[in-house]
């Protein structure tokens, strides 16, 4: 595991793999069927007893 | 349960005592004492109160809602207003220390160098460590709608942070330090918090796993990625190897540009997740809970959850810029730094938002102010942070002033700021007082301290460039035009102006003092009996 290998990788599946995790964060956020879910979500600290 | 503690005490009072019979060094001596004493402070506490009879809480009360624990938030918030003071006065004590040398007094208990890692480690450890267990015991019961897991648990990772605190502050006053920045504790210290570390996580993990709301609010999730990054970053920073096992002297297991760069992985994410992460938990509970609205955009908050942390992580190597770092390392600390923009600015407009609607809130409530001053401020300085890692800045702002400047509007302004808003609003609500004592002494804490931040990071802005630039600027011949000493003399008058802002920041800390003493005896100021904002869950519940 030399220098270059290591930066290759890092170049190249680094980028990837975050790039990968963004999409499907903004998928999961976005989905329209997660909408209502979220929207309660938010209500919890104001609705507590 | 009891007797597994009380047996835990037994063994930490056998172990305190061997340490200090053995101990190599005086320092070594000391801390067995004061950890064997800790300990039979414990065992004495855990007898009392099987002596007292104090049975285990019931998890709902007599009208069916939760029994919540309030009575470790009340410790969370005696602890960290003390260590908040005791902070702020160290840091007060070196500024001027900075400005007039004369103030070291030649003894090494009160040299600089010395004072300066307890400056450091008691404002970010101890006052911000404490505000950060203690909402974060406050939020997690809360949005789980569950008592704090454990009965006994809480206390301990409570008194096991102050004994942490203790010896890693007298540690410092006497010598001690593994000379790496805020992680300066040696090994047995660092042995110590890992262990209140893992029990604090498990008490968090626990209240989540009883939790009667199904979904785990967004707060959560900002406290765990802080609880559990600490836990790593901690862990993998502080690996060495003791000379003796009776000794405070360590060695790291790293050496050269790896340990740089494992120490300003770990410097940098104890920024990102204790000083960001967590405090953006309070963001996000704080500002909905008093402006009563929720959150601006749930969405987002999922998504500047997610990128702060994956990018947060690799932003370390911008502090070792045009160091043995390979160059493509320091490019990349650099290109997630700036990265970082986007999901610190998407967290503040999503703080910020929360009031749209609600505005009027800044002008009748000092706590709205408080809380939203501290998210322009976490703006201000994650727009400043990333813009000095950008390698030609760095080349002007690194080993300057800058840099302090920089590190107090985050500190000051965003930590300090969010921490004081929400120990204004709990102290009402866990004490169920009507009100604050007074608002116009929040109003008038608001305004020095603020005056105090400004003084503060302008003075460290102005000293930070022309250092910078006197060190970097040749004479006709091609000779450094200044000598160091040169630029300390310049110096001076920003250091004065320095020690005036913390002075003010200080004093408009007592003012909170103060007040929130009042607040906790149930008392009103009576000029302002008819207007102070109510707290709302005393109304609610009534």
């Amino acid at each position: 595991m030399d220098y270059h290998s290591v930066s290759t990788f890092a170049q190249s599946y680094g980028l990837l793999y975050l790039f990968g995790l963004f999409i499907a964060v903004l998928a999961y956020a976005l989905w329209p069927r997660n909408k209502e879910k979220f929207d309660k979500a938010a209500h919890i600290p104001l609705e507590e007893d | 349960m009891n007797l597994l503690w009380l047996a835990f005490t037994i063994v930490g009072v056998l172990l305190g005592v061997i340490l200090s019979a053995k101990a190599v060094d005086p320092t070594m001596m000391l801390h067995g004492m004061v950890f064997s004493i800790a300990a039979v402070l414990s065992a004495f506490a855990l007898i009392a109160r099987n002596y007292r009879n104090i049975s285990t809480p019931s998890l709902a009360d007599a009208n069916g809602s939760v029994n919540y624990n309030t009575e470790i938030i009340k410790a969370g918030i005696i602890a960290s207003t003390f260590w908040g003071v005791v902070g702020f006065s160290v840091g007060l004590v070196i500024a001027l220390q900075l400005a007039f040398p004369v103030l070291n007094f030649d003894l090494p208990w009160t040299n600089f160098g010395r004072l300066r890692p307890l400056h450091t480690s008691a404002v970010i450890f101890a006052f911000g460590g404490n505000i950060l267990i203690m909402t974060s015991f406050h939020v997690v019961q809360r949005t789980c709608r569950a008592r704090l897991a454990g009965d006994i648990a809480p206390w301990f990772v409570f008194w096991g942070y102050q004994l942490f605190i203790v010896l890693a502050a007298t540690g410092y006053v006497l010598g001690v330090t593994q000379s790496k920045e805020y992680a300066e504790p040696e090994w047995y210290v660092d042995i110590w918090l890992t262990l209140v570390w893992v029990v604090y996580l498990l008490v968090f993990l626990a209240t989540i796993w009883k939790r009667q709301e199904k979904h785990i609010y967004v707060a959560n999730w900002f406290y765990l990625a802080f609880i559990v990054t600490i836990a790593m970053l901690h862990i993998v920073n502080n690996l060495s190897v003791p000379v003796s096992l009776t000794g405070v002297k360590s060695y790291s297991l790293f050496a050269g540009v790896q340990s740089a760069l494992t120490q300003w992985w770990y410097g940098h994410n104890a920024v990102g997740f204790f000083l960001t992460a967590g405090f953006l938990g309070i963001m996000y509970y704080f500002i909905p809970k008093r402006v009563n609205r929720p959150v601006y955009s749930y969405r987002l908050s999922i998504i500047h959850f997610w990128s702060l942390i994956f990018l947060y992580i690799w932003a370390g190597p911008h502090h070792l810029h045009y160091t043995a770092l390979p160059d493509w390392a320091q490019t990349l600390g650099m290109t997630f730094s700036i990265m970082l923009w986007m999901p610190s600015w998407g967290g503040m407009i999503n703080g910020l938002m929360t009031l749209s609607g609600a505005w009027d809130k800044l002008r009748t409530d000092p706590v709205v102010r408080f809380l939203v001053t501290s998210v322009a401020f976490y703006g201000m300085s994650t727009f400043e942070g990333p813009l000095m890692s950008i390698k030609a800045v760095n080349a002007l702002s690194h080993y300057t002033d800058w840099t302090i400047g920089h590190v107090h509007s985050g500190a000051l302004g965003w930590v300090a700021y969010i921490s004081f808003g929400a120990l204004y609003f709990l102290t009402p609500v866990v004490w169920k007082r009507k009100s604050l004592y007074s608002d116009a002494l929040v109003n008038l804490h608001f305004w020095i301290s603020t005056v105090g931040i400004l003084l503060y990071i302008t003075a460290m802005w102005v000293s930070g460039i022309l250092q910078g630039l006197m060190w970097r600027a040749y004479d006709a011949f091609g000779f450094l035009e200044y000598s160091f000493s040169e630029t300390v003399e310049a110096m001076h008058p920003f250091y004065v102006i320095r020690a005036g802002g913390g002075a003010l920041f200080l004093i408009g800390a007592l003012i909170m003092v103060y007040n929130l003493w009042r607040t906790v005896r149930g008392d009103v100021r009576a000029k302002e009996a008819g207007s102070l904002v109510p707290n709302m869950e005393f109304a609610g519940a009534r």
